[in-house]
């Protein structure tokens, strides 16, 4: 349902309305292409043996009797690519493929090229590894309480650190200790958010090629082929001049192709080896082994406020899963606190989060990168308040609405903020006030509300040069095309360049070509990551853009002697605005200016602003150019005697600031919502421990056993786009692509709550979990339907 | 595991095919690898996600798990057979009309099965339809707009005018 607000009226022709993607009807129709769908003559089919321990050194690998095998090309170790990466330029912790050890029942250790899948299987057979199994650290808790006495799972910076620790931070803004002390409420939590993996349907895939003047070509289903082209060209010691990425059409990404992987630098590496185009495509179960899905985390939380529901203070400590490797960890750890500032004000906020080492798959960014666990607990900490001072939980969040164009209290610049409108949204749409604590037993609603960056401030390593770039050209037919190295993940990133340049330059979309994911020729975007592409490479598109109208209203200017100001690009013609009877077609007019300047061609870029962050180690991270905002309400029955939730609907209200395609935006929410719902009831990445099985293996690593949402478990979900037209955004436009996924799961906690009385504050509420949480309920004699909101209304209470 | 080649006999989208491949090759493997009909897809190797469904004698089957041999007599439909010269077919243009493909993956088995079901079922209830499409799972669109697209493509087909408005 779309809602624009009449004050957003703009004379925008195109922007604003339904459109079809670009790249939809290949989509539909099968022709679309992705990496596995890419066949090169001559090609080979790659496998990668990787480790049955959580823990060992590598004591010798001998590849000898699979080189010999028929049909055999090349194999390939950790040696022969020994030098570590990262994604996070300061935490480079991880090889192609382990060189002398390993750290979890997953990890890479060699690999083969051969003539054929079945081949390649053969031969990782005949591959010897000799391992030294090493004590492993499956509990965080135990992997920080370490002392070295058993192997750390990497080798400490310094002396006399704990190895099993990737990164630590304790920040504190205001005076949290006084605010807590002052507060008349108080309420502690103890939250566990369980890990979870993106599980795009589309399984990593790669494919190497490697020709004679020395030109490495890699293609891959990637969402950040910017740095996996950096990677490449550093562990394979290749001119970066000399590598390529092609990005084809990506299926499904959410956070789980956005770092380089083993396969992308053993196509690589395999192909400079043989001179053959090389393939790899992961299995499912490879899938769930490389992973880098998101971590569990373990936190505390305190939350103070007045009898009359205002915050006076927070204080988080988090511990971070983070399994074998870095990944994002460092941002990881940073965002578990830095991302929770908002939509509320905090008098006062501590965060103390530790990331360590584990000997499970890594874990790294997934929708909602390290601030979905954090909303989690604490939207359940606010409901729990909003309950202690008697107040609507709705109106709770009111209050203590931080409002806009301000700085929150670790000093991010907050701009454009819908966020009452989303309360309202969903409050509205939801029926709130005749359910709210009015339903029988069983059945409950609840509400939760978040925040999230439009991009980040800082790339990945440090540099001044535009976040993102476009390059347009037009020719003699009227036909404008675009040159955009953003990743296509399904969001539809190409889609939006096309609608810019259509609305910008008045051609018919069907008559815009965008050219993607070609680092040969497509300018840097650093990736689909951090939920920056429509903000940074739609403002890049609007620069590139606007550049040629203003070439071409110039050469008609010119040719009509009018003033350039009055000719007006639209519906495939240029119009003199005075009298719009005099007008020509789009194409003459670009052929008047190409007349006029010669080949009509334009850059844009944006680079995000600098001087927006707290003045502190670790300010410049959560730093965005916007922030959107989010607001959910969920309905939900519990069978008290099966432990089944059934969420009957979510109501999901986003603050994106400006639907540049309404159809793509509720897309964009709808898909987050039913996200968080997967994580509130179903989807858990669990290792089995040592008395049900190998200690450290993955439990489920299929489709079928981690379960995700079939179209029947996924419940009503009703979209309100709320617009609020950020001033830096492209048309005013801001995130939608993780934002609507965080409040989901607590607004389905607090739901519960209303529903049974009973706090879940451990992930996911799946039914053993809430049945037993219902029989401990029924011993204590507690379970029942909590009671109403008692508080007196304040004078001049928002309303 | 030593395999052999074998010869086997497709009719795929109204085309014949004779076509030598590993005798434990699945219709998956032979559709995507032999004949170059990569609009199905493969997602999980077991079954478990409907990315690889295709229609065999008009019946929606999960190619990814269906040895080759099993289908030689059938008539096998795949997404790039449910368009016609005339055009998408109009299932295929309501799912882009309607944004129900985002990144498209799991979109070909999806509309394997709905045509399946629109070939049966002309006016489907929403419970219908999602108890058609349970055996394919989409990561990107919380079903929402998949659903939404069904509805225009069946309301098309039956030549009511109100599915043709976007």
């Amino acid at each position: 349902m779309i809602k624009p607000s009449d004050k957003h009226k703009s004379d925008l022709k195109l922007i604003g309305r339904p459109m079809r993607k670009v790249e939809g009807l290949d989509k539909s129709t099968g022709r679309a292409v992705y990496t596995d769908d890419i066949v090169l003559p001559g090609m080979l089919h790659g496998k990668i043996l990787r480790s049955p321990h959580p823990h060992a050194r590598i004591v010798s690998i001998d590849t000898s009797e699979a080189e010999t095998l028929a049909g055999v090309h090349a194999v390939v170790t950790g040696q022969d690519m020994a030098t570590a990466y990262g994604i996070i330029p300061w935490t480079p912790d991880e090889y192609p493929l382990c060189t002398d050890r390993v750290r979890y029942i997953g990890d890479g250790v060699a690999a083969v090229a051969a003539i054929d899948e079945d081949t390649a299987i053969r031969a990782l057979d005949l591959i010897r590894v000799d391992y030294e199994e090493l004590p492993a650290f499956h509990d965080p808790f135990a992997a920080l309480e370490a002392d070295g006495r058993v192997p750390y799972i990497h080798d400490p910076k310094k002396e006399g650190w704990n190895g099993n620790v990737t990164k630590k931070v304790k920040l504190e803004f205001g005076e949290v200790d006084a605010g807590l002390d002052d507060a008349d409420v108080v309420v502690e939590g103890d939250y566990f958010f369980e890990g979870t993996t993106h599980a795009a349907i589309e399984p990593h895939c790669a494919i190497g090629l490697f020709e004679g003047n020395g030109k490495l070509t890699v293609w891959s289903a990637t969402q950040v082929p910017h740095y996996l082209h950096r990677e490449l060209s550093r562990v394979l010691e290749v001119d970066p001049a000399k590598v390529r990425v092609v990005q084809p059409l990506v299926g499904g990404a959410f956070g789980g192709k956005s770092e380089p992987f083993d396969l992308e630098f053993c196509v690589g590496k395999l192909a400079m080896m043989t001179g053959r185009p090389v393939k790899i495509l992961y299995t499912r179960e490879e899938v769930f082994y490389s992973h880098r899905g998101r971590h569990p985390f373990h936190m505390k939380y305190r939350t103070g406020a007045t009898a009359d529901g205002l915050l006076t203070s927070v204080d988080a400590k988090i511990l971070l899963d983070g399994g074998a490797y870095a990944s994002f960890g460092l941002v990881t750890t940073y965002y578990s606190g830095q991302l929770l500032c908002a939509p509320y004000q905090m008098p006062a906020y501590r965060f103390d989060s530790t990331r360590v080492y584990t000997n499970k798959p890594a874990c790294g960014p997934k929708r909602g990168h390290g601030s979905v666990q954090p909303r989690f607990a604490f939207e359940v900490q606010i409901d729990k308040l909003a309950e202690r001072v008697g107040l609507d939980p709705i109106e709770f969040r009111r209050r203590n609405f931080i409002g806009s164009n301000t700085r929150t209290i670790n000093e991010l610049r907050v701009t454009s903020n819908g966020f009452l409108e989303c309360m309202a949204s969903v409050e509205r749409a939801s029926g709130w006030s005749n359910k709210f604590r009015k339903m029988p037993f069983g059945k409950g609603i609840g509400v939760a509300g978040s925040t999230y960056i439009s991009g980040t401030n800082y790339p990945i390593y440090p540099n001044e040069m535009p976040q993102s770039g476009v390059q347009m050209q037009i020719d003699r037919s009227g036909r404008v095309a675009v040159f955009s190295g953003a990743s296509e993940i399904g969001q539809g990133c190409d889609s939006v360049v096309a609608y810019i340049a259509a609305e910008e330059l008045g051609v018919p979309l069907d008559h815009v070509r965008v050219m993607r994911g070609d680092t040969d020729f497509t300018p840097v975007d650093l990736g689909a990551y951090s939920s920056r592409v429509t903000f940074m490479l739609g403002n890049a598109a609007i620069d590139a853009a606007r550049k040629l109208r203003r070439m071409i209203q110039e050469a008609v200017a010119d040719a009509w002697e009018v003033k350039p100001g009055e000719v007006l690009l639209a519906g495939g013609r240029a119009y003199w605005a005075p009298d719009t009877e005099r007008q020509l077609p789009i194409r003459e007019a670009f052929n008047l200016a190409e007349a006029k300047f010669g080949t009509l061609g334009a850059t844009g870029s944006y680079n995000t602003p600098k001087d927006v962050h707290g003045d502190y180690r670790g300010g410049t991270i959560g730093a965005s150019p916007a922030y959107s905002f989010t607001a959910h309400a969920a309905e939900v029955e519990v069978d008290v005697e099966t432990g089944i939730v059934d969420v009957k609907k979510i109501w999901v209200a986003h603050d994106c600031g400006r639907a540049l395609n309404p159809v793509l935006v509720e897309g964009q929410m709808e898909g987050s919502a039913y996200m968080g719902f997967a994580e509130a009831l179903m989807e858990e990445q669990i290792f089995k421990d040592a008395d049900h099985g190998r200690a450290g293996l993955h439990n489920a690593p299929s489709l079928l056993d981690y379960r995700i949402p079939t179209s029947l478990d996924t419940p009503e979900l009703e979209s309100l786009i709320v617009e609020s037209i950020d001033p830096e955004g492209p048309y005013g436009a801001k995130e939608a692509g993780e934002g609507p996924l965080h409040p989901s799961i607590p607004a389905i906690a607090n739901a519960i709550y209303d529903a049974i009385g009973i706090r879940m504050d451990r992930l996911p509420f799946s039914p053993p979990r809430v049945w037993r949480a219902v029989e401990a309920a029924r011993a204590a004699g507690t379970l029942t339907k909590p009671a109403a909101p008692q508080h007196e209304a304040l004078p001049g209470a928002a309303r | 595991m030593e395999s052999t080649t074998e010869i086997v006999r497709l009719t795929v989208n109204g085309d014949r095919h004779e076509v030598g491949v590993p005798t434990h090759y699945t219709l998956l493997e032979t559709l995507r690898y032999r004949l170059g009909l990569t609009g199905s897809k493969q997602g999980c190797d077991k079954g478990d996600c409907g990315a690889c469904t295709v229609l065999v004698d008009d019946v929606p089957t999960l190619s990814c798990i269906t040895p080759v041999w099993e289908a030689e007599a059938a008539c096998i439909r795949t997404v790039e057979g449910l368009a016609t010269a005339d055009g998408p077919h109009p299932l295929q243009d309501a799912f882009d009309l309607k944004g129900a493909a985002q990144c498209g993956f799991c979109t070909p088995g999806i509309l394997c099965s709905a045509a399946a079901l629109l070939d049966g079922n002309p006016a489907p209830t929403r419970d219908e339809i999602r108890e058609a499409l349970s055996g394919n799972l989409c990561r990107c669109t919380g079903y929402a707009k998949i659903y939404d697209a069904v509805d225009m493509a069946a309301a098309r087909l039956r030549g009511d005018a109100s599915g043709g408005s976007g």
